[in-house]
């Protein structure tokens, strides 16, 4: 990348790039700067932009008439927690399929990516039956189950595609020193894998956060997450643009927060293996 | 008389007691209205008087509507109560799945429920759920914009007279459309308002012997009509447009008329969230000589599914949420004009609600409503905008769908009818009716 | 190289992963074959008895199937085009020098993170309403006739919201991929006189056919199932019925579990159908 770029270029990348990307957050903004106005001015004739009075009122409307902080403790419990367990069961298979890899491997890991086509709404009588036998409903260990069996084929098969590209030589080097089996993934491949299991988590969380057909099916009140919460917003009396944009603020912000800061680590993991 | 009055007070202190030491949390499933946002903001009130907690699951209609049934008919036992309406209550009421309400209080006063309301929320004759509030439609237009087009409102209007204000009232510069009509796909939405408006042409749904009655002349002038005058005097993209959609717009002031749910009429008079309020007239639902008008019948109803544990709290819970006291305290808190109405006879006697602008008219409306006789030729089915049968909901769905298709101009009314006749005898095989 | 002990260690390993995915399969699976053959009519007493493939026969021999079908094919089709064309645009312009790369990035990136539902609301009410939206302020601002998204250009707008959501993901993983790409090649090959797109075409690409397969593959098992982004906008009207949605009307609308899980497995064949062809691709690009 070290080629000498004159500046007339790199403003106009410059130009374009930010233009788009303005373009493609766009929504994003819009429905933020909504959230500040009153009613009236949301859907004023011709929108305004900035010079509006902002107020927060639309917030604690919404916080009024819903219990915010429950749908977000139980969003972050049930992501968070379903996606460290799908870790801890998928990152022995993706090991063993990277690096002892057998005829029918590949054939695993694509009829494991196959189980995620069983369209959901088919089977929900059948689950829902399940989960009342299992006295299950409405619990937060349910939810966690579902979405970790959920989002287990792309876990297991991004850090397949993730492990296959630590060079077999090292391992072979360390086995040679007598390294156990123990010592070979705590030492030699945990420091190479960690960029790779930290983009994995970060994407099926994100994945796992805004899963919304079973965690709006399987839960009433007790676990219901964000994705519960926006259901109420859907299509309230009215159109009150600025309320609903202020609910639906409140339903991605904490995501959006967590994707900024993360973002470099998640581009550095998602290569999936297409980095040489 | 004394023994009485101290056997009765006895009994009210071992039911506190009982009371007192089981405080129940419930779990009550509602639609997202502004009258059951109002209620629980109420809730606390209802904890104090009982001891028991309720957690709230508040769902968009057909979100709910989705849920509660897959919770009742696996028996999940997920709600303590569920908000249902008057189409699934005498289904449900039927299959065994709610608890009957005839043993409720005297001071809560059963008798006092409209009787059109408690007919439509009973099966058999026994009430399975309770009316929270309840509905017909009515027309809702600008006083202003009708003097401007130089014409007069009727108390009880016809359709014609209806087309032709609403061309007269349309001043597409202004982006002022004459009428606003629901015309978005879904049984209890643009499925609801053509369903009543047919019944005013002389169609039906079903013939008695459970044939599908699209081939007739009366559903294919109903279509006309609706879409010739909404293509002259609607809001553009009215293919799209619900209840929300069009409230949004008459507040606005971009809608002449809108024949609507009665409910509307509070929100559309309150200056907070409308630009009109000091300008809208009502009148009742058009109708075309036939002896039926184009008005429906709706109530949302608190219902008790059989097998929950806590059935005693929560028909103190129904008991305090629909009863004149409820009333009462809203009244006191936000004035009498958002109150929950058409619930009770008691409410239209009230000399303070009858001040409200729009009482009367809605009392009107709902007695003008018959569930058991709603179509003008006869019919096997119970119910004013929709047939009180299992399958009604999927069917009308699909059929509002093939509706609003033709309303956007993707397919001809010819086309659309013809769809619809065929997937509803379809289904209604399937069902095992033909 | 790798020993007896290490295999059955690697089966062990294995193992946990693949019988709860066996399970979660399986079970579902095998319930929806089961109500596949039965009339189970919840709000009819449940389930009445087997009844042979009437189920089969009585979802294929609807009106809405074909158009169902028909409707999944160019969403996903449509959806997947769009990603990868401009993810690829996209994912080499981003790669170019510029001034606040890192802000830009997030920017483009933002978009994976808002929930569907959230997507399809916000896009649905505040953009596409034909009265409010921004899209009708803009049209009339130039003076021409709004545009009634949903209902006459209800597939166009679905499409749209979709690829809104997923082109992140597509420009993400390509970026990565064109990050790697070999400089000093590019820069012969500049030298030689190659023209941009004959650089492109040669070059390029075929370094990026790897994460376009990838993109093609992960993106293809999402878009089979999406259903808030419709359900929200139309409702299944105007022609946006895909099967998904086709058998959501007749297991929860309906309330005909049979002939929803007939509908179930028609999906899974078609599902199937797609990912043997997806796999085929797939299968050689990973081989690499």
């Amino acid at each position: 990348m070290a080629r000498a770029v004159s500046s007339n270029r790199k403003l106009l990348n410059t130009l374009i790039a930010w233009t788009i990307g303005l373009i493609i957050f766009f929504p994003i903004l819009w429905t933020i700067l909504t959230s500040f106005k009153t009613e009236a001015q949301a859907i004023a004739d011709p929108p305004i932009f900035f010079f509006f009075d902002w107020t927060t009122e639309n917030y604690s409307v919404v916080q009024e008439r819903s219990n915010y902080m429950r749908f977000l403790w139980n969003s972050i419990i049930i992501a968070g927690v379903s996606t460290i367990l799908g870790l801890i069961i998928a990152i022995p298979a993706a090991w063993s399929m990277a690096f002892v890899p057998s005829k029918r491997t590949k054939d695993i890991l694509l009829w494991m990516l196959s189980t995620k086509m069983l369209p959901a709404v088919g089977v929900l009588y059948p689950i829902y039956l399940i989960f009342i036998q299992l006295g299950i409903l409405d619990t937060r260990i349910g939810l966690i189950v579902v979405v970790m069996l959920i989002n287990l084929p792309i876990i297991v098969w991004m850090l397949y595609t993730y492990f296959k590209e630590i060079p077999g030589e090292i391992l072979e080097a360390s086995r040679m020193d007598g390294a156990s089996l123990k010592d070979e993934i705590l030492y030699v491949l945990a420091p190479m894998a960690v960029p790779g299991i930290a983009s994995t988590l970060l994407l099926n969380f994100i994945l796992a956060w805004n899963e919304a057909f079973w965690t709006l099916n399987l839960t009433a009140a007790k676990a219901a997450p964000l994705t519960a919460f926006i259901a109420s917003y859907s299509s309230p009396e009215g159109l009150f643009f600025a309320k609903l944009s202020a609910a639906s603020t409140m339903a991605i912000a904490p995501i959006l927060i967590l994707g900024w800061f993360s973002q470099k680590q998640l581009v550095r993991g998602l290569t999936f293996g297409a980095v040489k | 008389m004394k023994l009485r009055n101290a056997l009765i007070a006895a009994s009210a202190i071992v039911s506190v007691a009982a009371t007192a030491a089981s405080a129940d949390e419930l779990t009550i499933a509602t639609v997202n209205n502004g009258d059951m946002i109002r209620m629980q903001g109420m809730t606390d009130d209802f904890t104090k008087k009982t001891g028991h907690t309720v957690e709230w699951v508040t769902l968009e209609e057909n979100v709910l509507r989705q849920r509660v049934t897959t919770d009742i008919s696996t028996k999940g036992g997920a709600f303590d109560i569920m908000t249902i309406g008057m189409y699934e209550t005498p289904i449900w009421g039927a299959n065994g799945w709610l608890v009957p309400l005839d043993d409720l209080s005297d001071e809560y006063d059963a008798d006092d429920i409209l009787p059109a309301m408690a007919g439509g929320l009973s099966h058999d004759g026994t009430l399975y759920a309770a009316p929270f509030y309840g509905e017909s439609s009515m027309i809702m237009y600008r006083t202003d914009l009708m003097e401007k087009a130089g014409m007069e409102m009727p108390e009880a209007p016809s359709w014609s007279f209806i087309a032709k204000a609403a061309r007269a009232m349309t001043d597409r510069d202004e982006e002022i459309n004459g009428i606003c009509l629901r015309g978005k796909a879904g049984w209890g939405e643009g499925g609801a308002f053509i369903t009543a408006m047919s019944n005013s042409f002389g169609a039906r749904w079903f013939d008695e012997d459970w044939n599908a009655q699209f081939d007739t002349r009366e559903w294919s002038d109903t279509l006309n009509f609706y879409k010739n005058m909404m293509d002259d005097a609607g809001p553009p993209g009215y293919a799209t447009n619900g209840f929300n959609e069009n409230l949004s717009l008459f507040q606005q002031g971009k809608c002449g008329m809108w024949i609507d749910a009665t409910v509307a009429a509070s929100f559309v008079t309150n200056p907070k969230d409308s630009t009109v309020a000091d300008k809208v007239g009502f009148a009742l639902a058009p109708d075309n000589g036939l002896g039926v008008r184009s008005n429906w019948l709706w109530a949302w109803a608190l219902a008790i599914p059989a097998g929950t544990k806590k059935e005693a709290a929560a028909k103190e819970f129904i008991e305090w949420a629909t009863s004149n006291g409820y009333i009462e305290l809203v009244a006191e808190k936000e004035g009498w004009a958002n109150v929950p109405p058409g619930a009770r006879t008691s409410l239209y006697k009230n000399p303070n609600y009858k001040k409200v602008p729009f009482a009367q008219m809605t009392l009107d409306s709902i007695l003008s409503a018959d569930p058991n006789n709603s179509t003008v030729d006869p019919s096997p089915y119970v119910g004013v905008q929709f047939a009180a049968i299992p399958e009604f909901a999927g069917i009308a769905t699909e059929v509002s769908q093939e509706f609003s298709a033709a309303y956007a101009g993707q397919q001809t009314i010819e086309e659309a009818l013809a769809k619809a006749q065929a997937l509803t005898n379809d289904a209604m095989e399937a069902a095992g009716y033909r | 190289m790798a020993t007896q002990q290490s295999r059955s260690a690697a089966r062990m390993m294995m193992a946990p992963a693949v019988i709860l995915l066996l399970a979660w399969m399986l079970v579902p699976l095998i319930m929806t074959v089961w109500f596949s053959f039965r009339k189970y009519l919840p709000l009819r007493g449940g389930d009445l008895g087997f009844v042979g493939f009437e189920n089969y026969s009585r979802f294929i021999s609807s009106s809405s199937f074909w158009p169902s079908v028909q409707t999944t094919l160019i969403i996903v089709g449509g959806v997947l085009l769009i990603t990868i064309v401009f993810g690829v645009i996209l994912a080499l312009l981003l790669d170019q020098p510029m001034w606040g790369q890192g802000v830009v990035r997030i920017l483009v990136i933002a978009p994976f993170f808002v929930m569907p539902t959230v997507s399809a609301l916000v896009w649905k009410n505040m953009f596409m309403d034909p009265v409010n939206g921004i899209f009708a302020h803009l049209w009339k601002f130039f003076g021409a006739e709004p545009v009634q998204w949903l209902s006459q250009e209800s597939l166009p707008s679905i499409v749209m919201i979709v690829s809104w959501q997923w082109l992140p993901f597509a420009t993400l993983i390509l970026l990565t991929a064109v990050q790697s790409l070999d400089s000093e090649q590019l820069e012969a090959a500049e030298m030689d006189g190659a023209p941009y797109l004959k650089r492109f075409w040669f070059i390029v690409l075929p370094h990026l056919s790897r994460a376009i397969t990838i993109v093609l593959l992960i993106q293809t098992i999402f878009l089979l199932s999406i259903f808030a982004e419709i359900f929200v906008t139309t409702g299944g009207a105007f022609g946006t019925k895909t099967l998904t949605y086709l058998i959501f009307q007749r297991v929860l609308e309906s309330q005909n579990v049979g002939l929803g899980s007939a509908g179930g497995v028609y999906a899974i064949i078609l599902a199937n159908i797609i990912a043997i062809f997806l796999m085929r691709i797939v299968g050689k690009n990973l081989d690499t």
